[in-house]
């Protein structure tokens, strides 16, 4: 189903300041805690001192005497959650999965889980009155290891699970929700012909998405029983949909809000507070507040995923890959959600390989429930994968780029889940890295250098578009995606395209649920693809209506009225493809503006206005790269990155700085998490570094300059060539870093992240003569 | 829990008199985004690791989350809504714009302030000199290079080049 997909832009491409740029340097812009209303009160959530625990009884007797108190909650005013199952945006999930990180019931699955809430007239006050409410638990042992919680005789969490993916289906209960096993080809074959075999274990911690804007929220109801959400998320929909299902109120009574949000990175996809929000002002009649403080968003939300990954992989002498075999081991936390789904299907589809066996399974543990962080489930094992064909690539003596080019996949190649690809950028990103100055660059003595690429699937969903026209003649855009990069800039110049008018003339929001039609979340790297989509849907039925309204105007038939640079023009027999304004006029040709048509709008028909609603299937995989040039400080184990190349196809930039920055942004997540994130538990199963100090996100000052290279392979299936481009950047810098410090220092390290301490262990036991 | 008295502190803020009254234990971001309305100042932790609440005290660098509301007294405090002028956004600013270093932009108010002051003390900075100036303000989303792309931008702006 290929269609025409354009490649001559006036307006894509360019590089116009955001619409919402002004009012975020200039502070007015309004985040998910900007906003204060008449009579509000402030909700204080009370959370689990213990890793796993029974909840025997919650009194709030002592709570409620202190004056200003006006409301508490618990489970016990939601509806249980049963095997309800709620759509999401690409898999349904299990109420059951997210109900109790809002708020648990009968049982505490990690540290800082919450189990009840007080609303009062102050912060201050609410804060007072969580710590008057007194619970009581039972005390039950606490697993954070992810293989002894993997084990048959292990102590279960829930004694409802039951391994997904095994057949026969088991009869008894476990921590492992889900396995899951992809083949192709025969591995053992694969195997035999390989000339040279390398198999390690990689480990990759539990961390945070990091974002500094900690959730926040405010919850109005009105006389009607409608409530009003106001928020900072990825989803203002989404919000509707899963506070609805938690706690039980029709979906129809909630108008939700996204405030200006403040980093998400897949972390903002689920609900904390609002649903408790929601109780709390509908038991007290009054606007409730609610924001997390950063040790509440560090122990209660996010992570990503812990994962260890043992990858062995086959290629004959000339390089040949002939066989890949993974296993994983993921550790999701308390609560299942599948993101060993992503890891499993797609660690290795940058290359083509006959034979592939790749297994995982997910294991809970006493921790917080895992959400989405860029990729999910993919930077884990590809570490792994990448590292394990720098290894060979050296051993072979190969390129490490031509070793890649030798085996990357291509148009026409299927992947090992038997989908096959279409027009892919693979060749091209290996190509132009190749090409840079950075790749040949001189390195010094104590310096490393390491690639690595990755693959991404990329998301489509459903989203809505509305395109109102005023009586001057300028746009307005609604769309229901929250804007995390740019993506307000990104509507504007796809529609300026289809209009032909100018971008600055175009004015585009995020509206509230009540204002467009349904939008799935900004996440799955699908705003600009399928929000877009929307868009691009909803200029050209606006155009189509332009031309009837002008075809009206001078009694023609809408067949003889084209739009070209912005106005409707009446076909003369020119050559209508090689006209603009200034001919068409000085011709004299018939010609009506956008602004003509509007002026005269109310009579031709009323108002001008076009709606679009889009289900997008039309996404398409996107490619990274990353070349890292690091050093290593012998004396104290201290890694400088000195040199960051980022190469990725975006299939076509719509704003290019916004895709740069989607690059520079995942590369920067990446390397941290590669050379110090981790959430770090102790003993009793509580996170030890719960803020910003020893939870150390990369500084400016731990950075160089960032390089970025814009490929541009369109996908054939969007009308502008768009992939999505916010989530593959996470995937290459682990393996790139890895890779280039293990080179500068001499070491093998495979246990991430590869902070000062292990890594002059690691030096040491090299120098010894032990590793 | 509550005192019974509140501080009656006067000050300045952006240029103009202010009054307010706060709990003793109360911190300056506090009193500036929920009893001064001016929410530009933001909280990402309240414990002075991540600069978003940057204010200038006294043309000091501070973390508004680590000062009391009541030693500004009869000082003056800067924050983000106080720099450009109605119409006309300052350099750093407008190059922040310009050069895209700003995604979600809640760290923006204070890399807006913090480079304000450095760009004070010293006109012409060097990357490296901008990159440790910055490193006490976190920014999740753009790796920093946009950033301080703007800012040595605008500081050659300022400097007239
Ligand atoms: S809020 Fe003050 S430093 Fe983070
Ligand atoms: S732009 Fe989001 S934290 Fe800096």
């Amino acid at each position: 189903m290929n269609m025409n997909v354009k490649t001559e832009f006036k307006y894509v491409g360019t590089r116009p300041i955001r619409p919402d740029g002004p009012d975020k340097v200039t502070g007015r812009a309004r985040y998910g805690a900007d906003l204060n209303v008449q009579g509000m009160i402030y909700g204080h959530i009370v959370r689990s001192p213990h890793a796993h625990a029974k909840i025997k009884s919650i009194d709030f007797s002592a709570a409620c005497k202190l004056p200003g108190v006006l409301a508490t909650m618990s489970a016990d005013d939601l509806p249980e959650p049963g095997d309800r199952k709620i759509p999401g945006g690409e898999v349904e999930m299990a109420l059951k999965t997210f109900s109790p990180v809002v708020m648990a019931r009968k049982k505490v699955l990690y540290h800082g889980q919450a189990v009840a809430a007080v609303a009062a007239t102050s912060p201050e006050l609410a804060a007072e009155a969580a710590r008057l409410v007194k619970v009581e638990y039972e005390v039950l042992p606490h697993i954070m290891d992810m293989h002894a919680a993997a084990r048959a005789d292990a102590p279960l969490l829930h004694d409802d699970v039951y391994t997904q993916g095994v057949d026969p289906a088991p009869t008894t209960p476990s921590n492992i929700p889900t396995q899951i096993e992809i083949s192709t080809g025969d591995i053992s074959k694969g195997f035999a012909e390989a000339d040279l075999v390398v198999e390690r274990t990689y480990f990759v911690p539990m961390c945070h998405q990091g974002y500094i804007e900690p959730h926040a929220c405010v919850v109005q109801t009105d006389e009607n029983g409608k409530v009003d959400i106001w928020c900072s998320t990825q989803g203002a929909f989404m919000v509707r949909t899963l506070t609805a299902a938690v706690t039980g109120i029709d979906i129809g009574r909630f108008k939700v809000t996204a405030s200006e949000i403040g980093g998400g990175f897949g972390g903002k996809t689920t609900v904390y507070l609002e649903p408790v929000a929601v109780v709390l002002s509908l038991k007290s009649g009054r606007p409730v507040k609610m924001v997390m403080s950063r040790d509440d968003v560090f122990r209660a939300t996010g992570p990503a995923a812990a994962a260890e990954t043992r990858v062995k992989i086959g290629v004959t002498r000339d390089g040949r890959i002939t066989a890949i075999e993974t296993d994983i081991l993921m550790d999701c936390g308390a609560y299942t959600s599948h993101p060993i789904m992503a890891g499993v299907l797609f660690n290795s589809a940058c290359y083509r390989c006959e034979n592939v066996r790749s297994f995982g399974r997910e294991v809970l543990t006493n921790k917080p429930r895992v959400y989405a962080y860029r990729a999910p489930g993919i930077p884990q094992p590809v570490v792994a994968v990448e590292c394990v064909v720098n290894e060979i690539a050296e051993r072979l003596n190969m390129d490490p780029i031509d070793f890649r080019l030798l085996n990357a996949v291509d148009e026409g190649d299927v992947m090992a889940i038997g989908i096959p690809f279409q027009a892919i950028g693979l060749k091209q990103v290996l190509q132009e890295a190749k090409a840079h100055p950075h790749y040949t660059a001189e390195l010094k003595a104590g310096q490393g250098r390491g690639v690595a690429v990755a693959f991404w699937i990329n998301a489509g969903m459903q989203s809505s578009a509305t395109i109102n026209v005023s009586e001057d003649g300028s746009v307005n855009i609604l769309t229901g995606n929250p804007d995390i990069g740019g993506s307000r800039a990104s509507m504007a110049l796809m529609a300026a395209e289809v209009l032909g008018i100018p971008v600055e003339t175009i004015r585009p929001s995020v509206v509230d649920t009540d204002s467009v039609g349904f939008c799935d979340v900004t996440g799955g790297s699908r705003t600009t693809l399928a929000t877009g989509g929307a868009v691009i849907k909803a200029a050209e039925t606006l155009v189509k209506e332009l031309r009837k309204r002008a075809a009206a105007i001078w009694s023609l038939d809408i067949e003889e009225v084209d739009w070209t640079g912005g106005m409707a023009v009446a076909k003369s027999g020119t050559g209508l493809e090689n006209m603009n304004r200034e001919d068409a006029a000085t011709r004299g040709d018939k010609t009506l503006t956008l602004a003509d048509l509007a002026a005269r709008a109310g009579a031709t028909g009323g108002p001008l206005c076009a709606v679009a609603s889009h289900n997008a299937h039309n996404a398409a995989p996107s490619f990274a790269l990353n070349i890292c040039d690091a050093q290593v400080d012998r004396e104290t184990g201290k890694v400088d990155i000195l040199r960051y190349t980022c190469v990725q196809d975006a299939g076509k930039a719509i704003h290019p700085a916004y895709v740069e920055g989607q690059m520079q942004g995942g590369a920067v997540q990446g390397i941290g998490w590669a050379l110090n994130e981790e959430y770090i538990f102790n003993e009793q199963g509580r996170l030890d570094n719960p803020g910003f100090l020893d939870y150390r996100i990369p500084v400016a000052s731990d950075l160089p300059m960032i390089d970025t290279v814009i490929v541009e392979v369109p996908n054939p299936l969007h009308p502008y060539g768009v992939r999505g481009v916010g989530e593959v950047p996470i995937a290459p810098p682990m393996p790139a870093v890895v890779t280039a410090v293990n080179r500068a220092a001499g070491t093998r390290l495979c246990h991430l992240p590869l902070s000062p301490p292990k890594l002059l262990a690691a030096i040491e036991a090299a120098e010894a003569g032990t590793a | 829990m509550q005192s019974q008295r509140k501080t009656h502190v006067s000050t300045t803020v952006n240029g103009e008199p202010r009054e307010f009254l706060c709990e003793p234990h109360q911190v300056l971001s506090d009193v500036l985004r929920n009893t001064l309305n001016l929410t530009g100042t933001k909280e990402g932790c309240n414990t002075g690791d991540c600069g978003a609440c940057s204010v200038l005290l006294d043309g000091t660098l501070v973390c508004s989350c680590l000062v009391l509301a009541a030693e500004v007294e009869g000082k003056g405090v800067v924050t983000v809504e106080g720099i450009g002028e109605e119409g006309k956004l300052h350099p750093i600013q407008q190059k922040l714009l310009e050069h895209a270093g700003l995604q979600c932009g809640i760290c923006t108010p204070g890399i807006v302030i913090a480079s304000r002051a450095l760009l004070e003390k010293n006109p012409d900075p060097s990357e490296t000199e901008v990159r440790y100036w910055l490193a006490g303000n976190l920014c999740r989303c753009t790796g920093y290079d946009k950033i301080i792309r703007a800012v040595l931008d605008a500081g050659a702006v300022m400097r007239g080049q």
